[in-house]
């Protein structure tokens, strides 16, 4: 038998027909739908005079529009109301279980998957939402979709796919103390290119990452899509598997040894071949951050922002120019230094537990910097729980952040949440473009340490020297 | 879902160079959680069309008289990077465009390029350049799908290659859903077999989260 990668055994086994030029009918195994993308899709099914094909493999959370202020509900912020009112309509009468807000479940919904082991190795996942790939951090092949898919999926089960050409990105090496996975995918992008990825799907692997803690993975995958993968991956091992025991949704007791006996046979053959392979030196990474416009542009913390007359040809020279110009930075100065006004730490990037633990790690004991507001958006209710029973939330409450209700908050900026205009924000999130946090707000984009030592020094801050 | 088919598209095609173009910048997130799909039109590329002051940006491309409604995009590459958003195709094709040519897409946009009757072809970046330096006055080209060719203004042709399987479902506007249902009884047998096969993967309907 041919050797085969993690993807392609993934594949394989959802292929319902083949229906030729590398294309297939999948199974989707699980379905997750958000407040802004699932109720055009529910009432897409229903207005044809359809049913869901099998509403037990749908879930749903809302987190996109909702707004983030303690003591919130479901019409604070009022244009989220209407999406969250249909969501909840629209899964009760379609029969899809819906994690409600204040309830145990609820969260950013690429936090909730696998927190609630909705999400396994080895399984198809979509949602309409491009960081579906986070999820690949377990071991299953996750996908955004648009809404025309979505509508496809609850009405078939299935989505008609081409299959992607494969990358393999290994990371050698262990990464250095104070380097997290955000540092190391923002320098991966940095290096590859925001569009290295496209048409791939990319499995992450090697000594950096088979060291790597699930949460850390989860944040990896996450960032693929910025690399322009619309898959990114890790091959599930005895983390994954401690990681996922015992979770709800998980099989429990000796069905989940059956499946973890299964799941052992899912990483990449050895002989296996990909059609791109990149090696990346981990152990040479060091703490990175967005100076511009695009993930690509991202450069260690002691790095200097490019000069657009060093660029390789005339679109490049006026693209970062204009990210320059955006940003409201001069060519060839140091990043390390400049003032910021806004701080987030949040989203599904950088949201979960070891993330306000690190996030913690560093404001302990400190204080925000005046004129800089700080906020920090626990990914989901059981993360905010859990974050509180250690008692995080009054180490950041000490130190002056804001302590807020789960949600997608300032990351996506579709909840009354936005930075304003020309100020400067260094987020945990995973976009940096024009107008992504609201319009004119200019973002850095950074690990959960990173962005609380920025909030504590006022400019963006080498951790080393904070 | 009915869909416009795609045939035969001839008109203007401005050029914009700027690599990495997302689909925030195409629609902002807060026009799909208040306007209907055939609302978006005004807003496409609102940060790069409008100044401060809401009033239009002249020296912007797609606000020149030659480039307002062209249905042809000629773009840098990985354009529609970003977010799953359809919403940014609707508001593309709430300006009139019909074809985006770029040396690469973001695979997501991509996909909902075809779900909705648009069609992104994917071409070198000198050739897509070449097609920019001869339309840069406005000049037409054609988009021909049933001949897979494209007629520069000068009349000179050039191939480009599509997906066999898109390019059926555009020049006919088939539905996918309407399709898949075919198979239906396959994938219910297929179901049936991997509840045995992968029993870990069907989730009971009792599990409690409190």
């Amino acid at each position: 038998m041919t050797a085969r990668t993690l993807f392609d055994k993934l594949w394989d086994a959802h292929v319902i027909r083949d229906l030729g030029d590398g294309w297939a009918l999948l199974h989707i195994d699980r379905h997750l739908l958000h407040d802004l993308s699932g109720p055009p899709a529910l009432a897409e099914v229903t207005g044809r005079g359809m049913k869901l094909h099998d509403p037990e493999l749908v879930f749903a959370t809302p987190d996109h529009s909702m707004s983030t202020l303690p003591g919130r509900n479901g019409l604070t912020y009022a244009p989220g109301g209407k999406l969250w009112t249909a969501l909840r309509d629209r899964t009760r009468s379609a029969g899809v279980r819906l994690f409600d807000l204040g309830l145990p479940g609820q969260g950013i919904v690429h936090v909730m998957g696998p927190e609630l082991g909705i999400v396994l190795p080895g399984l198809t996942v979509i949602c309409g939402d491009s960081h579906t790939c986070t999820n690949g951090g377990l071991g299953a092949m996750a996908f955004g979709v648009g809404s025309s898919e979505s509508t496809h999926a609850l009405a078939t089960q299935t989505l008609r796919q081409q299959k992607p050409r494969q990358m393999r990105i290994r990371c050698e090496g262990t990464l250095r103390a104070g380097v997290t996975a955000k540092d190391l995918a923002l320098h991966i992008i940095g290096k590859l290119g925001a569009a290295a990825g496209v048409a791939h799907a990319v499995e992450f692997a090697g000594p950096a990452i088979e060291t790597m803690e699930v949460e850390g993975r989860l944040t990896l995958c996450n960032l693929s899509v910025e690399l322009g993968a619309r898959f990114g991956m890790v091959a599930p091992d005895q983390r994954t598997f401690d990681y996922l025991r015992g979770r709800p949704f998980a099989p429990q007791g000796e069905a989940f040894d059956a499946a973890v006996a299964q799941w052992h046979a899912l990483p990449t053959d050895a002989d296996a071949r990909f059609d791109r392979e990149e090696v990346i030196d981990a152990s040479a990474v060091r703490p990175t951050i967005t100076w511009g416009t695009s993930p690509e542009h991202a450069i260690a913390i002691d790095g200097r922002v490019p000069d657009p007359r060093d660029a390789a040809d005339e679109a490049q020279r006026g693209t970062l120019a204009a990210a320059l110009d955006y940003m409201g930075l001069q060519a060839g100065q140091a990043i390390a230094g400049t003032p910021v006004d806004w701080v987030f730490i949040g989203s599904c990037a950088n949201s979960r537990i070891t993330d306000l633990r690190a996030a913690a790690a560093v404001v302990r004991g400190k204080h925000v910097a005046a004129g800089v507001t700080a906020w920090v958006v626990p990914g989901s209710e059981n993360v905010k729980r859990a974050a509180e029973a250690e008692g995080l939330h009054e180490v950041f409450k000490a130190a002056g952040f804001a302590w807020r209700e789960p949600g997608c908050s300032m990351c996506v900026a579709a909840n009354g949440e936005q930075v304003p205009p020309q100020q400067r924000s260094v987020s945990t999130s995973n976009r940096n473009f024009v107008g992504r946090q609201g319009p004119g707000a200019r973002t850095h984009l950074a690990s959960p340490a990173m962005a609380a030592a920025a909030a504590i020094a006022g400019v963006i801050t080498d951790l080393a020297e904070a | 879902m009915s869909m416009q088919p795609f045939t035969i598209v001839t008109g203007a095609a401005p050029h914009l160079s700027r690599a990495n173009i997302d689909t925030d910048v195409i629609i902002r997130i807060e026009r799909l959680t208040s306007l209907a799909r055939d609302e978006l039109g005004p807003y496409a590329m609102e940060a790069l069309r409008y100044r401060e002051d809401g009033s239009e940006d002249p020296d912007f491309i797609l606000n020149q008289p030659a480039f307002r409604g062209a249905p042809v995009l000629l773009a840098g590459d990985n354009f529609g990077c970003g977010s799953s958003r359809e919403g940014a195709v609707w508001a593309l094709q709430g300006i009139g465009v019909r074809c985006v040519i770029a040396p690469s897409f973001g695979d997501i946009f991509y996909s909902n390029c075809f779900q909705n009757g648009v069609l992104p072809i994917r071409l070198p970046a000198a050739e897509v350049e070449a097609f920019a330096a001869a339309c840069a006055g406005g000049a037409a080209m054609t988009v021909d799908l049933t001949t897979r060719k494209l007629v520069a203004p000068d009349g000179t042709e050039s191939g480009f290659v599509v997906d066999p399987l898109r390019r059926e479902g555009l020049l006919h506007g088939l539905d996918d859903i309407g399709l898949t249902l075919k198979d239906d009884a396959l994938i219910r047998e297929w179901q049936q077999v991997d509840r045995i096969r992968r029993p870990w993967a069907w989730p009971s309907a009792t599990v409690t989260v409190d």
